[in-house]
């Protein structure tokens, strides 16, 4: 039994490009195993029988069976095992923060370094994509139609239910391309849109219909979709699109951007490959990115890969309250993103042209613990300090878009601005208006995107069928 | 693919485009703009809705040709499509019947502005309107302008049409003359508007004006658009375009607007190296 083989204590390593050469590049950073290091890897796995791994995960993946499968070498049975469960296993094993899911609670991780599930999920998902998708089984069209809004995780797991189920899917996205923040956000070196693009092509293979430029709230309303356009039910997905600000003086200058513009120039409208693509970005010498999370470690390295000669994350609190995925932290390092923790602007300083030359800030240090169990930061009288850049980048966070609540009738929401709606159902205040994802939970993860898309769809299913 | 089914140029440099989009066509108000995108490989452009006809689910556009973008819009034919055609975007304009409104259009901002005041006068408004261009060769529209407004006076920069002086001149005397103006419309390029804001901030006449910022979605994603307005940061695609020229930061607006200057030109250059050719994906006269 596993007991009595020898577990090497540390995760095999997955091959990634050189630091000082991939700070430049666009190019995926992490390589994923090769078979060899994957099925290593697997055979790592003690096959607990208690399964805790599978309790960290969102979306409660069969982790235990599906590693088993993959040490066997089944990777179509053990890719088929996390589709039971996951519908995006190739952008989940890339992007989701194991470190505190699945790995968390796994139980090689109370002496060693836990099972590294994330990339053996990849390696499977991977070789489905290389080796041809499996044929998904779906089910007799119901004559049913359903219309999903927004095209991110939430939007095309929900849609990718539905179809298997017999509906006649129709997602309506408001950017000319499908994916939500896979596509505008999370960087090409991270998430190669390929990867993306793939699944989107699969759900086309599914009879989903997926209208781009299509902006519900103006080209038409959730309750038109109703009615006249005679859709049965609706799904909203639309994410957490809308860009928080600091609200400090000079934050219009130019040179300053939120997050959401900066990498959409990037990833979306291909900035990086500026003049063969038409959008272009401005890059300074010295760039700072405001916040501490997983985007702002994507813009920090965008910045660094746009020719930067200095790119610095400008975090309140200290390092280890950094929300950003371990993984993304330790590789922004690598890559030469600087950090100055404890700190906050005050002031962003321009010339008379209105361009950035400089940032006000202020120390802080931490105090008491707060309402979310991490110490508070303070800020310290008269520590102002200005530091010197040309480019700043705001990622301080972001809420729901109005757009789609100010124009649907009694839809309710919270304070925030989310959508209300059951977690168990995805069920709104209107019915047969279903939601999940960022809209609802506010900005979150993929996984759980994905999991509030899945949960919806299965509500749809018993709501349309009842 | 949105199809290109009309094409006419209404002065050097000025082309008008009949697109075929019947969803945006179907709730398209005065005020709104739409983003275009013409290839594969392009920007999101946004360009304000001269006119639309919801039978033929058609919307048209107006436009100078000004960078690379537009340059490579105005070689597409009648048959063309373009990439990617989104909306109605923005606010639409605030249509009531207020009385006796002054619309103010200059240079290809007589387009936007069209619409607008046809609906006011339909709205029972007594509309004047006012239209004004650098010379005689870029007038356009000023039949339909006639037609939209209960009376229309014209000018020229230059004088080589109808009369010499800027929209502003016409605009105090009308102001003068008639005293009892509830509402100016104004929509132009963006020193055309500030000059018009300043002149009926001295008379107290609450003046509209659509500002034409730097976009990329559209859809309030991404902050490009931010202008200030009164000291509070709008949105322009989602809060505007529309907003009180009296409040509006154009100083600020102005600088934003040329973030992109050499790059745009960079991008136009090599555009015309290359001979300025209609879009390479394909897609032509499907
Ligand atoms: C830069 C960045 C990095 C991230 N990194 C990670 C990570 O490493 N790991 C992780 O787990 N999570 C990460 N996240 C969070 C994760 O991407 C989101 O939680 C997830 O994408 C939310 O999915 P969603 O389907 O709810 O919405 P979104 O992905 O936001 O998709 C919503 C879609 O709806 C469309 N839409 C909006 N309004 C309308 C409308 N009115 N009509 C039509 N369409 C509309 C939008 O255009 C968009 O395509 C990151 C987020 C960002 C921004
Ligand atoms: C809501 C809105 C409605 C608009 N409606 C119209 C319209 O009906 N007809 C029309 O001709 N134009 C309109 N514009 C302006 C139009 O979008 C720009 O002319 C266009 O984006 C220029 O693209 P380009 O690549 O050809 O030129 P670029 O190379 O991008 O720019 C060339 C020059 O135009 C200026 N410019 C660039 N983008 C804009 C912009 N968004 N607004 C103002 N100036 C800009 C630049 O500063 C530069 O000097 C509108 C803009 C907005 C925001
Ligand atoms: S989906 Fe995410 S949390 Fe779940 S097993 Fe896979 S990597 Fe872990
Ligand atoms: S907890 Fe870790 S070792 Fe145990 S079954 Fe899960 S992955 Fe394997
Ligand atoms: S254009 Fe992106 S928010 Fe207005």
């Amino acid at each position: 039994m596993a007991e009595k083989k020898k577990i090497a204590p540390e995760k095999n390593l997955m091959p990634a490009q050189d630091p000082v050469e991939r700070a430049r590049n666009f190019h995926e950073v992490a390589l994923g195993y090769s078979e060899e290091a994957a099925v290593a890897e697997a055979n790592r796995c003690l096959q607990c029988k208690n399964e805790p791994c599978k309790q960290g995960c969102p979306v409660e993946v069969d982790i235990p069976s599906f590693i088993k499968l993959a040490a066997q070498r089944d990777f179509k049975g053990a890719i088929k095992k996390l589709k039971e469960k996951n519908a995006l296993p190739a952008v989940c094993g890339r992007v989701c923060p194991q470190e505190n899911q699945c790995e968390k609670y796994c139980t090689l991780g109370k002496k060693h370094e836990p099972v590294a599930i994330g990339r053996i999920e990849r390696y499977c998902a991977d070789w489905e994509l290389a080796n041809g998708v499996l044929p998904q089984e779906t089910s007799f069209p119901n004559g049913k139609k359903v219309a999903i809004v927004g095209s991110g995780p939430a939007g095309l797991t929900c849609a990718a239910d539905l179809a298997k189920l017999g509906y006649q899917v129709t997602i309506f996205e408001a950017l000319h391309i499908p994916g939500g923040v896979l596509m505008y956000g999370i960087p090409e070196f991270r998430l190669p849109k390929a990867v993306v693009q793939a699944e989107v092509q699969n759900l086309k293979k599914l009879g989903v219909d997926i209208q781009v430029n299509a902006v519900v709230g103006k080209f038409a309303t959730v309750d038109e979709l109703m009615g006249e356009y005679g859709f049965d039910a609706v799904f909203i997905g639309t994410g957490a699109g809308l860009p928080h600000f600091m609200r400090i003086p000079g934050e219009n200058a130019c040179g300053v951007y939120s997050a959401n513009e900066f990498l959409t120039r990037t990833n979306l409208m291909k900035a990086y490959q500026f003049p063969d693509y038409d959008t272009p970005l401005r890059i300074g010498r010295k760039v700072a990115v405001l916040g501490g999370g997983n985007v702002a470690m994507d813009a920090a390295r965008t910045a660094l890969r746009l020719g930067a000669e200095e790119s610095w994350i400008v975090y309140r609190r200290s390092k280890n309250e950094l929300p950003a995925r371990h993984e993304e932290v330790e590789h922004a390092e690598e890559e030469g993103v600087r950090f100055k923790f404890l700190t906050s602007p005050t002031r962003i300083l321009y010339n008379g042209d209105y361009w950035v030359t400089g940032m006000e800030c202020l120390q802080y240090e931490l105090g008491e613990p707060d309402e979310s169990g991490r110490r508070r930061p303070v800020p310290i009288k008269g520590s102002e300090f200005t530091i010197d850049v040309d480019t700043v980048v705001v990622a301080i966070g972001q809420g729901p878009n109005p757009l789609v609540p100010r124009t649907t009738k009694g839809l309710v929401c919270n304070r925030k601005g989310n959508i209300t709606a059951d977690l168990e159902t995805g069920a709104t205040s209107l019915p047969g208006i279903f939601a999940g994802g960022d809209v609802v939970t506010g900005a979150a993860t993929v996984i759980l995107a994905m999991g509030a898309g899945r949960t919806a769809a299965r509500a749809i299913d018993v709501y349309l069928t009842e | 693919m949105y199809k290109v089914l009309k094409k006419e140029i209404l002065a050097p440099s000025i082309k008008l485009f009949e697109i075929e989009a019947p969803l945006v066509a179907r709730k398209a108000l005065a005020g709104q703009f739409i983003i275009l995108r013409v290839q594969d490989q392009g920007e999101r452009i946004p360009l304000t809705i001269a006119d639309f006809d919801r039978a033929r689910g058609s919307i048209t556009i107006v436009f100078q040709e000004v960078g690379k973008t537009t340059r490579e819009l105005g070689t597409l034919d009648e048959g063309d499509c373009v990439k990617d055609f989104v909306g109605p975007l923005g606010v639409p304009s605030h249509i009531g019947n207020f009385g006796r409104i002054v619309c103010v259009g200059g240079g290809v901002g007589v387009a936007p502005v069209y619409p607008i005041a046809r609906a006011l006068k339909e709205a029972g408004n007594e509309v004047i309107g006012i239209m004004g261009v650098r010379t005689a060769e870029l007038v356009f529209w000023e039949d339909k302008m006639r037609d939209a407004c209960s009376e229309l006076r014209v000018t020229t920069d230059d004088g080589s049409y109808v009369r010499k002086g800027f929209v502003t001149d016409v605009l105090q005397e009308v102001i003068e003359e008639k005293g009892d103006l509830a509402l100016c419309v104004a929509i132009g390029p963006p020193p055309m508007m500030r000059a018009v804001a300043n002149l009926t901030r001295k008379f107290n006449l609450k003046t509209v004006v659509s500002l034409n910022s730097l976009m990329v979605d559209g859809t309030g994603m991404c902050g490009c658009c931010r202008v200030t307005v009164g000291g509070e940061t709008k949105f322009t695609c989602v809060d505007g375009p529309e907003f009180d020229g009296h409040l509006v930061d154009f100083d600020e607006m102005a600088r934003r607007a040329v973030i992109y200057k050499p790059q745009e030109q960079r991008a136009l250059d090599l555009y015309n190296e290359k001979g300025g050719q209609k879009c390479q994906c394909g897609c032509g006269g499907e």
